[in-house]
């Protein structure tokens, strides 16, 4: 029941007043959006000349093309496409090792409790929430120590250490309300730890192996710290790319290749987020709130 | 047990009796050495003579005091404080009215929900780009506002010291607040209706309903939704590096900014590392509290 429903009453002058001041919201919402879109078609005269809201006199797509395969990042001339490869081969492997290990973590501490589980809980947990400047210096050692360092296999290394907190709290929220019977009963027939794992839990896992994957992809995809601190040139994610595609001072900016290559960089996380926003929205939510 | 376990049997119940805990290891180790460690060395290096590379002898709080007296952390601090404080308090009061607002049985519920929260799915650095480019003094809302026939409009807040860290504010609420309204509208969805009932046959105007029985039952969320927005603002990065660059000048510096700089242009390690234990600990004194607390709820 929303508290909303129980008080609404019927005001027909109210209700268009109250649409009126929604829509508006939205309006606003998404203007950015709409900026950048119509900005990314239209060619650099008509940005000089004309208005922002207004859509193109005449669309082209150059833009879109200078800012995938042509556009000066530093001294490459090759556009934002080796960057957002780079950032896939990036999330794919992060995002599959991270979520694996917080699985485990997450049957572990639900179904295999050991003294100090929560302790052990307690310490992963805390490690969502550091501010991530505290391990900038030593990581930036440790990843040249190792010979990873600006590589993307550093930056999956990075964001495999710092996942871990958020898929261990989401695999182990949701273990937590999995019956324990239904384990206890697989132990007494002699099922084995990884048996009663996969047969039995990873396959009710469906939604939450969802948002733990949104929330990664999310999250690593976005990130710019690590990218900025740990690699430079060629194996640059997009989001360090694109802030040195737009904030480089040399030449005539090109807003609209510049929003082009924002829109490359922006359209990922978006199809994720429209395809499946209920389980976006599940893992921020489970991401601020602690159950 | 009665009968002794076979050999072969003891050896299965052992490892099944370690595997767990086996299992768990690497995580754990991952994460005992590359945050706890990394935060001991972190903090020992605040104490230390480190300038562009690590020197271990103890130097006492010579970079703290040098931080301290620095001009430019003092103008972090100042706009961590501003920025921070209107943050928090404009996406709590307008996600509270938007969930409130969604909450009266509108008809595209579902559709204005996804307006509202997809930026929380853009990178900062998406954004800061988009703003940036919104706010532009020359070709942006400036342009757009003169020619509709407001000639004599003007908004250069990017390009001025004294403002541009509202710039910042903007975007960042802009980003912010659909999660803060899906929040409320969560905690809105969970309230009992008896007594919101019991006022209305009591004849309660709407406005009083709302201000005496529906927003105090929701004071969880208030909290949870102030120490995430906390929580991000201290660490808040790559918003003002794509907006501003910390500038003009360094206007718009901010602490995750400050540290930035000093740790990977400036070469001053200790300083930097002094920066971001200060950053930590502040997050700390909000996080642990928030947490501990939390995870008693939902104990009991």
């Amino acid at each position: 029941m929303s508290a909303g429903a129980t008080v609404a009453r019927r005001n027909t002058l109210g209700r268009a007043l109250l649409y009126a001041v929604l829509a508006v919201f939205a309006i606003l919402y998404l203007m950015p959006l709409y900026v950048m879109l119509v900005t990314s078609f239209k060619p650099l005269e008509e940005i000089h000349q004309g208005n922002m809201l207004a859509l193109p006199d005449t669309w082209t797509f150059a833009p879109w093309r200078e800012a995938w395969g042509s556009a000066c990042i530093g001294l490459e001339c090759s556009g934002v496409h080796g960057y957002f490869f780079n950032s896939i081969k990036i999330v794919v492997p992060a995002v599959l090792i991270s979520g694996l290990l917080g699985a485990f973590n997450g049957y572990v501490l639900t179904k295999w409790r050991f003294r100090g589980h929560k302790i052990v809980f307690g310490l992963i947990l805390f490690s969502c929430f550091i501010p991530f400047q505290i391990i900038l210096l030593p990581m930036a050692r440790v990843l040249g120590i190792l010979h990873i360092a600006n590589s993307t296999t550093g930056l999956v290394l990075v964001h495999i250490v710092y996942g871990i907190g958020f898929t261990t709290l989401f695999f182990r929220n949701f273990y937590e309300s999995f019956p324990d019977e239904l384990v206890r009963a697989a132990k007494l027939d002699g099922a084995g730890f990884f048996t009663i794992f996969f047969r039995i839990l990873l396959p009710a896992s469906v939604p939450i192996i969802v948002v733990t994957i949104i929330w990664q992809f999310t999250n690593v995809w976005n990130d710019f710290l690590f990218g900025v601190s740990f690699t430079s040139g060629d194996s640059a994610p997009i989001t360090v790319a694109l802030n040195n595609l737009v904030n480089s001072s040399t030449g005539v900016k090109a807003y609209n290749v510049n929003m082009a290559a924002a829109m490359v960089a922006a359209v990922p996380t978006l199809i994720v987020y429209i395809l499946a926003g209920k389980y976006f929205l599940r893992g921020l939510m489970s991401g601020s709130v602690k159950g | 047990m009665s009968t002794p376990p076979s050999l072969r049997g003891g050896a299965r119940e052992r490892l099944q009796h370690w595997l767990p805990r086996l299992v768990l290891s690497p995580s754990f180790v991952l994460v005992l050495f590359f945050v706890y460690g990394f935060i001991l060395w972190t903090t020992y290096i605040s104490f230390s003579n480190s300038g562009m590379l690590p020197d271990y002898t103890w130097a006492g709080t010579r970079q703290w005091s040098r931080l301290w007296s620095s001009w430019t952390w003092g103008i972090a601090l100042h706009n961590i404080w501003v920025f921070g404080l209107l943050y928090i308090v404009t996406c709590t009061a307008l996600g509270l009215l938007l969930a409130i607002l969604l909450d009266q049985r509108i008809r595209a519920e579902g559709a204005l929900r996804t307006i509202y929260l997809y930026p929380m799915a853009l990178s900062f650095i998406v954004t800061g780009t988009a703003w940036q480019w919104f706010l532009n003094p020359g070709l942006g809302l400036e342009r757009t506002m003169h020619s509709l026939g407001w000639e004599s409009f003007s908004f250069n807040w990017l390009i001025d010291a004294n403002m541009a860290i509202y710039t910042v504010v903007i975007a960042a609420v802009w980003q912010a607040t659909g999660f803060i309204m899906a929040m409320f509208l969560a905690g809105l969805r969970g309230i009992d209706g008896e007594m919101i009932k019991a006022a209305q046959i009591d004849g309660a105007p709407t406005w009083k309903i709302y201000g005496r029985i529906i927003i105090p039952q929701l004071r969880p969320v208030f909290l949870s939704a102030i120490v995430v927005l906390a929580h991000l603002a201290i660490k808040s990065f790559d918003l003002i590096v794509a907006m501003t660059g910390g500038g003009p000048g360094n206007a718009t510096a901010v602490p995750a900014t400050f540290m930035y700089s000093y740790a990977f242009s400036r070469n001053e390690m200790g300083i930097a590392a002094a920066s971001a234990v200060f950053m930590l600990a502040v997050i700390a004194a909000l996080i642990i509290p928030y947490l501990y607390s939390e995870l008693r709820e939902s104990r009991s």
